[in-house]
């Protein structure tokens, strides 16, 4: 077992609470701090993008020394956009010397999505490869060029699914392909559409996935009408039902934001209910204050301490 | 095939610029098929280049030529007796043909009329796509004849990733998602079993990260 809190918390059948923290546009130490502040005493672990959405931020693995030093157990993000196989076994053994313990390994959104539309991707490997990359480092010492590593890296291996994408009926196999390659957790696309996240989870169920693998259901509270229309139109792989957004249209201007959180609140309680999900992690994007809240109305806090 | 597009017009224009005689270079292999750069296209970019310096007061020679290839040898040395009276040569040729008509007449500047941008087909009149990045490692084997290196905008050997969605790719709504063809055709052939092969990481240095290529068949030399 590696010193992941994460981990602990989750072998030790604990439901866990996952949350987000995407680092700053600028080199200031202190938004990230500002925002993890929120998020103290909330959450088991904190993931930390990568360049989310192709924008250019801190670098995941110095936000997540911030966040480390804070007392928090960082999950950093990484993509395989940005760097080749070199950079990316480099990157693995930096984190782990940084006493990061938990790593999520992506493919990363296609850079046409951010800032940088004219840049030039990498994808020297993809998110499976790297889910495998970083178990042969850690279990059998080598590099993918079959050297010693001097040191083994210490990390939790996660990886992420998104049920909602096409084609649907792959979905459960794609997770179980990445739970082969060596995946111990996987944080699942934002789910909004409960009754298709159900049948993807009977499918998991049904090759067996969910034994193999720690699923965390991904929860984000909709701030506004205009956010989740934004996610329905706008965002890549993302199923927001039409009734959601009359869900919130139905209420005052004033108490859309409420609503918003009781709905979170409401798809904790759903997702404790489902059968081999075993956390949720929420991604509260740019409303980190509201974690606190959102927690403790799930009957989620305190966070048990394992030691 | 290797497909391109014709260049910006202003683009050609401000290359042509210092020159009053050029030679105006088509050919009659890829380009002619996808309809940028053969003796059709040289014509019409030839009057439109004269009527736009006629106009500006500074005429320009334009001389249209079309060789059978400009990547042979054979063929490229046939320019030999006429390219000396050019001031420079605009080129309708692909990249290759641009690159080694230029090696043979080094007292020459060979300027590219068109952008090449891929390896691929006719899809239906008028519309070609993209099929081979020619990585140099064949692996239609595995994904039953499509393939994730070039149909996949991440590369991605073991998709789809989390951006398709009704068969398309997220980068673009119009492109299908390579993985969504993939699977279809697992389907299609009774091979899902297939899907759960992981796929090794891939040996680059057979395509382009290796450097530039070349083919050597000792027999065949003269």
């Amino acid at each position: 077992m590696s010193a992941s809190n994460v981990e602990k918390i989750l072998k030790s059948g604990n439901f866990a609470v996952t949350g987000e923290c995407g680092p700053p546009r600028g080199a200031d130490a202190e938004v990230i701090r500002k925002k993890g502040a929120h998020l103290k005493g909330y959450v088991d672990g904190v993931n930390v993008t990568d360049n989310q959405t192709s924008v250019v931020r801190m670098s995941s693995m110095s936000a997540s020394l911030i966040l480390k030093e804070m007392g928090f157990d960082p999950i950093m993000q990484m993509v395989c956009r940005d760097r080749n196989r070199i950079a990316i076994q480099s990157d693995i053994l930096g984190a782990s010397a940084l006493g990061i313990n938990n790593l999520l390994c992506l493919s990363g959104d296609h850079q046409k999505f951010g800032d940088h539309p004219t840049a030039k991707n990498v994808y020297d490997i993809d998110s499976m490869q790297l889910i495998q990359t970083v178990k042969r480092m850690r279990d059998d010492g080598k590099f993918l060029s079959g050297e010693e590593v001097k040191g083994k890296p210490d990390l939790f291996i996660g990886c992420a699914e998104n049920p909602f994408a096409d084609p649907f009926e792959i979905r459960a196999m794609r997770l179980a392909k990445k739970a082969a390659a060596g995946a111990q957790f996987v944080q699942t696309q934002c789910i909004f559409n409960v009754p298709k996240f159900e049948k993807w989870m009977e499918m998991v169920r049904g090759l067996g996935v969910h034994e193999k693998i720690y699923i965390l259901a991904g929860i984000t509270p909709c701030k506004s009408i205009g956010m989740a229309r934004y996610m329905k139109t706008s965002v890549p792989g993302m199923d927001v039902p039409d009734e959601l957004i009359d869900r919130l249209k139905g209420v005052p201007k004033e108490k859309v934001a409420d609503e918003g959180i009781k709905i979170a609140v409401e798809m904790i309680q759903r997702m404790r209910e489902i059968k081999g999900v075993a956390g949720v992690h929420l991604m509260a994007i740019e409303w980190e204050e509201k974690v606190p809240e959102i927690v403790k109305a799930a009957g989620l806090y305190p966070r048990p301490q394992i030691n | 095939m290797i497909v391109a597009n014709r260049k910006p017009f202003e683009e050609l224009l401000e290359f042509i610029k210092p020159y009053s005689k050029i030679l105006l270079l088509g050919c009659n292999e890829c380009v002619t098929v996808c309809a940028t750069g053969g003796a059709k296209e040289v014509a019409i970019l030839a009057s439109e280049l004269k009527m736009h310096r006629e106009k500006e007061g500074r005429p320009i020679e334009i001389t249209e030529h079309v060789l059978e290839r400009n990547c042979d040898p054979e063929y490229v040395e046939g320019l030999r007796p006429m390219i000396g009276g050019y001031d420079a040569v605009l080129s309708m040729a692909c990249g290759c043909g641009i690159q080694f008509v230029g090696e043979h007449y080094r007292d020459k500047l060979i300027l590219p009329a068109v952008n090449t941008t891929f390896d691929g087909v006719t899809e239906e009149h008028g519309v070609w796509a993209e099929r081979c990045l020619g990585c140099g490692n064949c692996i239609l084997d595995k994904t039953l004849g499509i393939c994730p290196v070039t149909r996949c905008a991440k590369s991605i050997l073991n998709g789809p990733c989390g951006g398709s969605q009704d068969g398309k790719c997220e980068v673009n709504k119009d492109t299908p998602c390579g993985w969504q063809l993939i699977v279809d055709r697992y389907k299609e052939m009774n091979m899902m079993d297939k899907y759960m092969e992981i796929q090794p990481l891939k040996d680059w240095s057979t395509s382009h990260g290796g450097g530039p290529r070349k083919r050597v068949r000792e027999d065949l030399k003269i």
